[in-house]
């Protein structure tokens, strides 16, 4: 094949014309299968492993992947090098900036540089508060090792929280093994949790029982068409489905009538008095 | 080819050697192998010395902490993958545009892309060692796959090119840590050397093919100037990333200065042409065929 001159003909012979067209030809069809092949490759690679997370204020996955440039100005201006820039070889895509809690935890500067730093927008700029991020969602994801729930008093993950009492809480729970101590439980909200990664980070595991996400993965949904009858109760100001009739508990005729009220408050069990 | 090979195209450029001296003969190869060197340690003496002088890639930059450069290619895939695009790109993007309209697109590829010592090494290596033929495709290949890298991020909605473009993985691993870059700049190079001569620059990249769309109106421009002295050695031809450019301004009767946007204003004929029929020029007014 070559690129056929067939400009310095003044008529171009039929060889000529069938040369150029196979000339255009060839070359489509390579430049065709060249960017199919890239294409293919750019959906198989989008899947971002679950260890990654990206930097604060970074868009959606899909749309991050179409805003950012690849420039690693956002793994220049992080003060902690928590941002890494992924070269080819990495699971996550060439050029783009991700972090590994467990290696290096954001650590949640106010002025928040890296998104300063971004020239698209793929961290968004609107992101001013760093409380306000989502770089991913913090779940306590083994029950069975967490110093916590085996009844120990660990707590590092609650303390190294920079949003502590917001984004961990510990609740209190009773110790069935010991029947007489409490556990308090680490627990994520997730209203709170901007996944910086400190719990995953300071885990005084081997392994993290606590480990940062992506919000995705760590987090469920419940139906659209769920409603909470306490809340919904709450918001109406009484039952919404009218006073119900009390059935007679069998050996419990003579029980005092307890306060109504939600399960959690007052005397709990059968006998609370709690109504629907 | 039955004729014996011609020492010019194992050595092209020996009568302007001894004629001008070694140096003035590479002069245009030496500044140009300083600028590609020097735009990568600017950008390493952040991260090495921490003298932060230009940050960030050729992608996108900031300059002295205050002016953003960003690649206008880069900036028109991510807007065809679906990004409404930011102010600082856009600015950065702007200033990029005007400086390769000003002084030609494809001198991004001669004096800046790094991948052109992979394949500027190739073309040397596969001239000393006299291997000829091969199967090169296409010149046009390019805008086709230019065309393409755009449709192809529309279609997946991400900068897909860039996850396999080997020009910015190979600038980024330079600047920012190589990984498995090592791979695909060998498979650039070996393409060059083994199947097509000047196969990657001169015929696939589409990069290259976005700055050719550049270079066409710019003034700055290789002009054969004294064209009635040349005496057909055929150097500037063998060292040409693009030897096609030159033939109507060096045979043609109209326009002496070079036109074609694929000329990539390395100088190289500048240099290796034994009568000085070559120089730069600025030529504002100059109409030429194409």
């Amino acid at each position: 094949m070559s690129n056929a001159d067939t400009r310095g003909q003044t008529a171009p012979s039929s060889e000529a014309r069938r040369r150029f067209l196979n000339g255009i030809a060839g070359a489509a069809g390579g430049a065709c299968l060249l960017a199919l092949g890239a294409g293919l490759y750019a959906r198989q690679a989008a899947a971002l492993p679950a260890e990654a997370l990206r930097p604060p204020g970074a868009l959606a996955e899909a749309d991050f992947l179409a805003a950012c440039i690849r420039c690693g100005l956002c793994v220049r201006d992080c003060p902690y090098n928590t941002l890494k820039l992924a070269s080819p070889g990495d699971a996550v895509v060439g050029g783009t900036p991700y972090f590994t809690a467990r290696t290096v935890p954001c650590e949640m500067c106010e002025d928040i540089p890296c998104v300063k730093a971004c020239p698209t927008n793929a961290l968004d700029h609107q992101l001013t508060d760093i409380n306000k991020s989502k770089m991913g969602l913090a779940a306590l994801v083994d029950h069975e090792t967490c110093l916590n729930f085996l009844g120990l008093r660990c707590d590092v993950c609650y303390r190294v929280c920079p949003v502590i009492d917001k984004a961990i809480t510990l609740e209190k729970q009773h110790n069935p093994r010991s029947d007489r101590h409490a556990m308090l439980l680490p627990t994520v909200h997730s209203e709170h949790c901007t996944g910086c990664g400190k719990c995953e980070k300071s885990c005084v595991l081997p392994i993290p029982a606590i480990k940062v996400l992506p919000t995705r993965l760590a987090q469920g949904k419940l139906p659209d068409h769920y409603r909470k009858g306490w809340e919904e109760k709450e918001k109406h100001g009484g039952s919404l489905i009218g006073e119900q009739v009390r059935m007679p508990v069998r050996g419990l005729e003579d029980a005092p009538p307890a306060a109504s009220g939600s399960p959690a408050s007052g005397s709990a069990g059968i006998n609370s008095g709690w109504k629907p | 080819m039955t004729t014996p090979v011609k020492p010019g195209l194992v050595h092209p450029g020996r009568e302007a050697v001894t004629r001008r001296g070694w140096l003035v003969a590479h002069k245009w190869l030496l500044l140009r192998r300083l600028s590609q060197g020097a735009i990568l340690l600017l950008f390493l003496l952040g991260p090495w010395f921490g003298v932060w002088i230009i940050k960030g890639n050729l992608a996108s930059s900031l300059l002295l902490d205050t002016v953003p450069l960003t690649d206008p290619y880069l900036l028109l895939q991510s807007i065809a993958a679906g990004h409404a695009p930011y102010k600082t790109a856009l600015i950065g993007a702007g200033i990029v545009l005007a400086f390769y309209l000003l002084v030609g697109g494809r001198l991004f590829c001669a004096w800046v892309c790094p991948m052109n010592l992979v394949t500027d090494a190739a073309a040397l290596l596969r001239r000393r060692l006299g291997l000829k033929g091969g199967r090169v495709p296409p010149a046009e290949t390019r805008y086709w796959l230019l065309a393409l890298t755009f449709v192809a991020a529309l279609v997946t909605g991400s900068l897909a090119w860039e996850w396999v473009n080997p020009v910015s993985m190979l600038q980024r691993g330079l600047i920012f840590g190589f990984g498995l870059t090592w791979g695909i700049v060998l498979a650039i190079f070996l393409y060059d050397l083994l199947v097509a001569p000047r196969g990657w620059c001169g015929h696939l990249c589409p990069m290259g093919a976005f700055y050719a769309l550049l270079g066409r109106l710019t003034p700055i421009r290789v002009a054969a100037e004294r064209r009635e002295s040349c005496n057909d050695c055929m150097d500037c031809f063998t060292v040409c990333p693009e030897p096609q450019v030159i033939r109507p301004a060096l045979k043609g009767s109209g326009s002496r200065a070079i036109a074609h946007g694929d000329c990539t204003r390395c100088g190289r004929c500048v240099d290796v042409c034994g009568q000085n029929v070559f120089n730069f020029s600025l030529s504002i007014n100059r109409r030429s065929v194409s």
